[in-house]
């Protein structure tokens, strides 16, 4: 094992520091009291019912799940871009495209569920919602392509290239879908795009919401790139290993 | 000039290259265009209806395309693999994006000639017609589709070459980007053949979204190729 890997294997010891502690704890009292003003302080709306509570949850985490593709895109392109290619970088994109997968599925879960109760159906050829399932489809090849065989830096480089390519074609999927849409009569029970007036404790619920859902994202990133570092020094060690016995093989015959 | 010249012969060598590959294997013409053909006649057993199949053969046109250009993808750079092709291409100290250009023109040229039998086709199964200037359109349509669907296979065909699971992971990751260029080629088709009414001029917004598609994973394709394979 090299000198170097040695020295950071020991430094990581385990993946909470103070940071993610005080993140942690600021994130379990906000979600907290979005649960209880969610489900009981807040009122139910006067056209939806009680089915407006599913936008405490849905609404932040598509929030959540685009500003995590923003930051796999970001960190990929400090990744290929910067002169010294720190994988540090590649490891805060993959952690962030994992979390963003997460709540990318919870909001295509709630807001068919959602859709259900105010639209009459579960899915709609919306152009939000299906660049939503592309952008989920999209970034779960992403994971694939993180999967594939080879050393850390080609992975770091191939899903680095897949997350900027991604960039340029969610834009595109949105105008085509927008543009495909736009020949179609909608066919809703409530317009999705319709005007919603909130009350001051709704609204303020929903930013709480939009507040507790970025720490956990803060936190669950944190936590899941440094676990993905310890990953990589694990691999690192195994080869260091592997080496380090074949050498003394040969000096034994 | 002098690294012009020698970046489009690298694009000539490689074009060449590809298609005497395909005229000596026949592989497209002999498995890809049967199978393509098949998917034709597979819709109209699902469909059944002359009516139906004549408002969707737009689309069913465009599908099989797609499903037709992860097998000619595959099988385009699991040739380079085998034999560590693109290896020597790499070493060779070639202009990578050349790579890129040549094997993206051999195929859009390999998709041109898979479309016109499929379209062909069409037009036997299902019965289409198509005017003067629908003509017009379908023939600039396919072009800047399939010059699109070259560019966007031959880079993700080179991010999957040599990996395990390739099969299933090209689908996985082409299928989602190659969304805009399906549901503005079969608006174009269907503009041209005049499906449902629609009319001729519908066709060319939808073309100008394909020759866009088209620009921005050319240049694209053309930056990331090298890196992508220079490991």
């Amino acid at each position: 094992m090299s000198q170097t890997s040695a020295q950071s294997s020991q430094k990581v010891s385990n993946t909470g520091t103070q940071a993610t502690r005080v993140i942690g704890v600021l994130a379990i009292v906000v979600m907290t009291w979005v649960v209880i003003s969610g489900l009981s302080l807040t009122s139910a709306d006067v056209v939806q019912g009680e089915s407006v509570r599913i936008m405490y949850v849905h609404v932040p985490s598509a929030w959540i799940a685009y500003v995590a593709f923003i930051v796999t895109a970001i960190a990929s392109a400090f990744y290929i871009f910067a002169k010294r290619h720190s994988l540090g970088f590649d490891r805060v994109a993959g952690a962030s495209a994992e979390v963003g997968v997460m709540f990318m599925a919870i909001t295509l879960v709630t807001g068919s569920l959602w859709g259900r109760l105010t639209w009459g159906e579960f899915w709609q050829w919306d152009p939000r919602l299906t660049t939503t399932a592309f952008l989920f489809v999209t970034y779960i090849g992403y994971l694939a392509v993180r999967r594939l065989d080879g050393t850390t830096e080609q992975r770091a480089k191939r899903s680095g290239v897949v997350a900027l390519l991604a960039v340029l074609e969610i834009p595109l999927v949105h105008f085509s879908v927008v543009f495909w849409r736009s020949l179609h009569q909608r066919a809703t029970v409530l317009d999705p795009n319709g005007d919603v007036k909130m009350d001051g404790l709704m609204l303020f619920t929903l930013f709480s919401g939009v507040v507790g859902f970025t720490l956990v994202f803060m936190w669950l990133v944190l936590h899941r790139q440094r676990t993905m570092l310890l990953s990589d020094l694990a691999i690192e060690r195994r080869i260091d290993d592997a080496i380090l016995n074949r050498q003394n093989e040969s000096v034994g015959n | 000039m002098k690294k012009t010249t020698s970046k489009s012969r690298v694009v000539s060598a490689v074009l060449i290259k590809d298609l005497r590959i395909e005229v000596r294997s026949r592989v497209v013409t002999n498995q890809v265009l049967p199978f393509a053909g098949l998917i034709m006649i597979m819709f109209a057993f699902a469909l059944d209806n002359d009516d139906v199949l004549q408002r969707v053969a737009g689309g069913l046109i465009w599908l099989a395309t797609i499903f037709s250009l992860f097998v000619i993808v595959q099988r385009s750079f699991a040739i380079d693999t085998a034999d560590s092709a693109l290896d020597s291409l790499r070493v060779a100290g070639i202009d990578l994006s050349a790579v890129f250009l040549g094997k993206a023109i051999a195929l859009t040229f390999q998709l041109i000639a898979l479309d016109v039998v499929l379209i062909a086709s069409a037009f036997l199964l299902y019965q289409v017609q198509v005017s003067a200037i629908g003509l017009v359109l379908l023939v600039t349509c396919v072009t800047c589709a399939t010059t699109g669907l070259g560019f966007v296979g031959t880079l993700y065909g080179g991010l999957t070459a040599g990996a395990n699971g390739r099969e299933t992971l090209l689908p996985l990751l082409l299928l989602p980007v190659v969304a805009p260029v399906l549901i503005a080629a079969t608006r174009a088709t269907e503009a041209a053949f005049g499906s449902g009414g629609a009319a001729t001029s519908e066709g060319w917004a939808w073309v100008g979204l394909l020759t866009i598609f088209a620009a921005v994973f050319g240049i694209g394709g053309s930056l990331a190729f090298g890196p992508l394979i220079d490991e």
